[in-house]
């Protein structure tokens, strides 16, 4: 049976030109490139060469502001604790509640060591208020951190315009673009934007690999130290056949960035729209009008996400789930719980996330799937009777 | 995804007795849609004998939670209602070849359900004394509630401490955290501040010697025996001890398993001697052990009791990792 992969949120697949673009870097190309031989010379020129790719890929003005990392989350790091150490007059970071863990649990972290943060809030469409934002933007703020696109809705944030406002206060701007990046266009030297952070795997490249955006004159800390490697600001051993392997993806995502908003958004289109058909009680979570091109979260009322997926995988049908059971935490997706999900949904949540590969025929079989698959849970649950919810027919002896 | 058995997903994908049973005379809900599972047991129930002629069950909840219900009902259909408020939720754990840790409410939802069902037969109101929170400790399934309760009924105030107690942080470390915070809450309310200092120490201890320390306390909490704790790495000196024949020093080997297992045993795990070969021991851990992340931590504590009896230095090899043949 072949898989039919809709978990790319989660991670890609690598794609097969750039497995072979970074082969060579584990055989003949093996040089570190800090040495003064011919060895170490190629590779140096290769990372050169990668740099630019990923430069082109975020419009960014100078190769020199792309910092390679060993993930996002290292990126995400790196941005938040270099702005409070490069200030330590300021003791407060603006962020929001929805954002990766990543970002919240540092967050969470810095305020058990004395600093605030004020974590900006969400309506039902995962939509942020500006007013609110502006109202707490001073200078006491030592950096904004708010994502780019959401990983569980798709949603966007509108980080361009929030880095603006930012800029105007004096304060510094760092974006989790992870999502974003590779899927919808950016020209970050028309954007006020200081610190982006993205994750190689996410875009098709290997993991292992990430990349922190640095625009040209912001003020710095690093987080490791030791070699002179990335300027003195990501010290360590280039992990140079990665490298060569995201500067691959970032020049292939920037080719396909076309494919991503017609032909990927309107196969996410068409499995939305196929499932909602079918399917009764079940409606699409985050903001439809303002999201991600490949990004698709239903929530479907009675029953849990855990069981949809466990279904969906005996089809061959990879997705992925914001409810509890699937994470081992007792609440639902944070998320889904910013949003005011209503309680009935908030554990019935699916994410379909789509790629370049996704095919007509694999989004067919899962429009023809998964409304079985519903009515089958459906009909296994206590709040479910004849196709209709019976929700007040459930007597618990606790709650 | 998780590590579920080939039984649980048998469980799942094929549920036994799935679905709502008309004539029951003994119905017990447990559970809610906020929390993400709930659970209606239906039962008919013979009244003169009290056997439970069908059991059915209608879950909302994760694949484990599906798979408890239907074991559940395999479980207790053709028992009376007395044997079948025997099943506990471990049992029902057993029957599906174990749960995840983070899974185990699943089984003790079954348990409750059925609690209720028999309650609501008999006409009883039954009052639950569930109270779970989040789980803390992964390594051994400590749950916030039972180390709050812990704290407060023992007045602990260090992260060591509350691991003697309660196993919980006894593992691979990353629930310390967690254990402080809630440290942080129980003496507030006793009016005391948990004090940085004790978890500095901790953690300003080198890594070396905190990890030889847990190991000391798992070892002796497990052998309950006096161990002399050796510097980290020291191989007990050989000066002046008689060399011993081989047969000896299997025998001692085996001594050393067998003061192990009891303990072993009581958390459902054991030990194997498979064989001895030169300073190479092999053993297969068996039962819960296999697998359990405390495996290698229980090595290497019997590890060191073996170089202390023998005089000498012991290597212990679980089976799986053991060459094909040891000639």
């Amino acid at each position: 049976m072949n898989t039919i992969y809709l978990d790319n949120n989660a991670t890609t697949q690598v794609d097969p030109a750039v497995v072979e673009a970074m082969l060579p870097y584990f055989t003949e190309q093996f040089g570190n490139p800090s040495s003064l031989h011919s060895y170490g010379n190629r590779v140096g020129q290769a990372l050169k060469a990668a740099r630019q790719q990923i430069q082109q890929l975020l419009g960014a003005e100078h190769e020199t502001e792309i910092v390679f990392t060993s993930c996002g989350t290292e990126s995400d790091s790196t941005a938040i604790l270099s702005a409070l150490k490069a200030q330590p007059e300021r003791k407060e970071i603006i962020t929001t509640v929805v954002e990766h863990p990543a970002v919240l649990a540092l967050c969470e972290y810095l305020e058990k060591e004395g600093y605030t943060v004020h974590y900006l809030k969400v309506d039902g469409k995962g939509r942020l208020d500006l007013d609110e934002y502006q109202s707490l933007l001073s200078d006491r703020t030592a950096i904004v951190s708010v994502m780019w696109a959401n990983n569980e809705t798709g949603t966007f944030f509108p980080v361009v315009e929030m880095a603006e406002m930012a800029w105007n206060a004096g304060v510094m701007f760092h974006t989790d673009a992870v999502q974003a990046v590779g899927k919808i266009p950016m020209d970050l030297k028309n954007t006020k934007i200081d610190l982006l952070s993205i994750s190689g795997h996410k875009l098709h490249a290997p993991k292992g690999i990430g990349v922190l955006y640095l625009r040209r004159g912001t003020r710095f800390r690093p987080l490791l130290r030791g070699g002179h490697q990335e300027r003195g600001r990501r010290a360590g051993t280039e992990n140079s056949a990665s490298i060569v392997a995201l500067g691959k993806a970032a020049e292939m995502a920037l080719a396909a960035m076309e494919h991503e908003n017609t032909e990927v958004k309107r196969l996410r289109d068409k499995l939305e729209q196929g499932i909602l058909a079918q399917v009764s009680h079940a409606f699409v979570t985050g903001d439809p009008d303002n999201r991600l091109p490949n990004t698709c979260n239903i929530a479907f009322e009675y029953i849990e996400g855990e069981s949809i997926l466990l279904l969906l995988n005996k089809h061959g049908i990879a997705a992925s789930s914001g409810s509890a059971c699937t994470s081992g935490s007792l609440e639902p997706s944070h998320v889904m719980r910013a949003m005011g999900l209503p309680y009935t949904a908030a554990h019935g949540t699916v994410r379909f996330s789509l790629s370049r590969y996704t095919t007509e025929a694999e989004i067919d079989k899962v429009i023809e799937v998964l409304p079985g698959i519903i009515d089958q849970l459906r009909k296994l649950s206590p709040y479910w009777k004849d196709g209709a919810p019976v929700e007040e027919a459930f007597d618990p002896a606790y709650a | 995804m998780w590590d579920y058995s080939e039984k649980v997903q048998e469980h799942f994908y094929n549920p036994r007795n799935a679905g709502a049973l008309e004539d029951a005379n003994g119905v017990g809900d447990v559970g809610s849609l906020s929390c993400g599972d709930a659970l209606r047991l239906m039962l008919k129930v013979e009244p003169e004998t009290e056997v439970i002629l069908d059991a059915r069950f209608q879950t909302f909840g994760c694949g484990s939670a599906i798979a408890s219900s239907s074991a559940l009902t395999e479980m207790i259909k053709g028992k009376t209602l007395d044997e079948a408020l025997k099943v506990s939720n471990q049992d029902i754990a057993d029957y599906l070849d174990g749960l995840p840790p983070e899974k185990m409410h699943c089984s003790v939802m079954g348990r409750e359900a059925l609690q209720a069902a028999v309650a609501n037969y008999r006409g009883e109101v039954w009052s639950d004394d569930h109270e779970e929170g989040a789980l803390i400790c992964k390594c051994f399934a400590i749950d916030a509630v039972l180390i709050e309760d812990t704290i407060r009924a023992n007045s602990l105030s260090t992260v060591e401490e509350v691991t003697n107690y309660t196993k919980a942080g006894g593992g691979c470390s990353a629930c310390h955290e967690g254990i402080e915070e809630i440290l942080a809450k129980v003496m507030a309310e006793r009016g005391e501040a948990f004090s940085g200092d004790a978890a500095q120490v901790v953690n300003a201890a080198p890594v070396n010697k905190s990890v030889d320390q847990v190991q000391a306390d798992a070892m002796a909490a497990l052998t309950q025996i006096e161990m002399p704790v050796a510097a980290a790495g020291a191989v007990p000196a050989a000066s002046g001890a008689p060399k011993l024949t081989n047969l000896q020093r299997i025998r001692k080997i085996e001594e050393v398993i067998e003061r192990a297992r009891p303990a072993l045993q009581r958390d459902r795990g054991d030990i194997e001697l498979i064989d001895v070969d030169g300073r190479m021991v092999y053993v297969k851990l068996t039962g819960a052990c296999s697998g359990c992340q405390m495996a290698s931590m229980t090595l290497s504590g019997i590890q060191q009791q073996m170089m202390e009896e023998l005089k000498e230095f012991i290597q212990l090899v679980p089976v799986s990792k053991a060459p094909a043949t040891s000639a």
